[in-house]
């Protein structure tokens, strides 16, 4: 084996993965913080009016990247359940089910920003369009593989139910990605994209940019966090666990 | 202040916004801390009741040990 | 076979399933996936003649006519075909001529759309105001939803 195939299955185990995620979740958390610190100063001081939208637009500083996380977040969520698929290793489950809630908190957020800047810019609080209601069934598929997975007991056999209900709905993200492409919506087209470039002032992207970035890091702190209750959770009756200095107490 | 408040007449939108963003990513990682802190507690308790059971009991094989 | 063969058997079938019957939704919905119609639609007479749907475009330069109360009257258009609009209700704030917009209503016997409701459409363009300004001064920004992109291109 290659050491670095080797170094990966050494993580894989939860043995080695709980003390690794408690050194991590310090070091994202602080960098969150930073980053959201200077997104919100860059986007509510330096970042201009907007010459139609004034002040409202300001919104966007939170909407698009909790969008763009809410994405993401799912898109890692499937990858995960492949590994698992394929290696059958426990890691990879309780990965999936750490960044759940942290995705369905984002696709909230995204629907809840987007109903807040939506009714001051177009005149309502929700319209049934290609780009929103997609993101209203990737917010159910969130709950849904909450709900699916907390009600299978044996949860290795729930990482496995759930794996094929993550990775039936990953075609909604193309879906969503490009709803504004393929069909006449409400929801204008994207102003950030890597084959054209962005249409606003250079400011107003270097704060979406770094919020986003806060966002990541967030997400990656919370979700390392809870994965450690996870496998404490799941892996209650091994010799490990009981071993913890936390649990020995 | 109060113009930054105001923003532009915006005011409810994008605090609403931005206050639920606030709220949400602060609740969530206080959750998280409480989820440890009960699991924590739980696990404790198993291991500790097992740990009486098998010194109540030497000859019985422990459970889950080789999982 | 074994239990754990058949189950694999099982879900592959499923999943199968699953995708003949999401494509068979996406294409019945991909016609209605679309959340208006363009005056050039409604013009061709593709856009439903007896009940309620979307009209989408920019509204005409100078079209724009108050008349009693909340009644106000303006041109629907995608630049090749326009639409007559008559509105009776509170507009949205981005709602000016030359912006982009989204009616809901019916068309009378008259040929004119009576709408219900008026949402504004806006572009995906950010700007200050001098730069807004500038471009203006230069002639670069005639409207603010060229009808290129009214069909979302981006």
């Amino acid at each position: 084996m290659s050491p670095r195939t080797f170094n990966w299955f050494k993580y894989s185990s939860p043995t080695t993965f709980y003390p690794l995620a408690g050194k991590l979740v310090p070091w994202f958390s602080t960098l969150a913080v930073i980053l959201i610190f200077i997104a919100l100063y860059i986007g509510f001081y330096v970042a201009p009016t907007d010459y139609k939208q004034g002040e409202g637009y300001r919104i966007i500083f939170v909407h698009v990247p909790a969008s763009w996380m809410s994405m993401f977040i799912y898109l890692v969520m499937a990858f995960w359940a492949i590994l698992g698929v394929i290696f059958n290793t426990r890691v990879s489950g309780m990965m999936v089910q750490a960044l759940a809630p942290t995705g369905a908190m984002f696709t909230f957020l995204a629907l809840w920003t987007g109903a807040f800047w939506g009714k001051p810019m177009w005149g309502t609080w929700w319209v049934w369009d290609a780009r929103l209601t997609s993101e209203l069934i990737l917010f159910f598929l969130y709950i849904g593989y909450i709900a699916l997975h907390s009600s299978i007991d044996d949860k290795r056999r729930a990482d496995r139910a759930t794996a094929i209900l993550i990775l039936v709905g990953v075609v909604n993200i193309p879906i969503i990605y490009y709803s504004v492409e393929w069909w006449n919506t409400l929801h204008q087209g994207a102003s950030i994209s890597v084959k054209s470039g962005s249409s606003m002032a250079s400011t107003m992207l270097i704060a979406i940019l770094i919020m986003t970035l806060g966002f990541w890091a967030y997400s990656i702190a919370v979700a390392l966090a809870r994965v450690r209750s996870v496998i404490l959770e799941r892996e209650r009756d091994t010799h490990w666990v009981s071993e913890l200095a936390e649990i020995k107490r | 202040m109060k113009e930054f408040l105001n923003m532009g007449g915006y005011a409810l939108y994008v605090w609403g916004a931005f206050g639920m963003t606030a709220l949400l990513m602060l609740a969530e990682p206080l959750l998280v801390r409480s989820r440890r802190k009960v699991t924590l507690r739980q696990v404790s308790s198993l291991v500790r009741s097992k740990t009486v059971q098998r010194s109540i009991k030497p000859s019985t094989n422990t459970s889950g040990d080789l999982k | 076979m074994k239990a754990r063969k058949k189950r694999l058997i099982f879900i592959f079938v499923g999943l199968v399933f699953l995708g003949l019957a999401s494509w068979l939704v996406f294409n019945a919905l991909g016609n209605n996936m679309s959340y208006f119609y363009s005056p050039t639609e409604v013009v061709q007479k593709k856009a439903p003649e007896d009940h309620l749907f979307r009209l989408g475009g920019m509204v005409v330069e100078g079209s724009l006519q108050r008349g009693q109360a909340l009644t106000v009257r303006f041109a629907i258009t995608d630049t090749a075909n326009a639409v007559n609009v008559e509105y009776t209700g509170i507009l949205p704030d981005l709602f000016d001529e030359g912006q982009g917009v989204i009616a809901q209503g019916k068309l009378n016997t008259a040929g004119i759309f009576v709408a219900t409701e008026v949402l504004a459409k806006h572009d995906e363009k950010y700007m200050p105001p001098e730069v807004a300004d500038a471009l203006e001064k230069a002639g670069k920004m005639k409207t603010d939803v060229p009808a290129t992109e009214l069909q979302n291109d981006s």
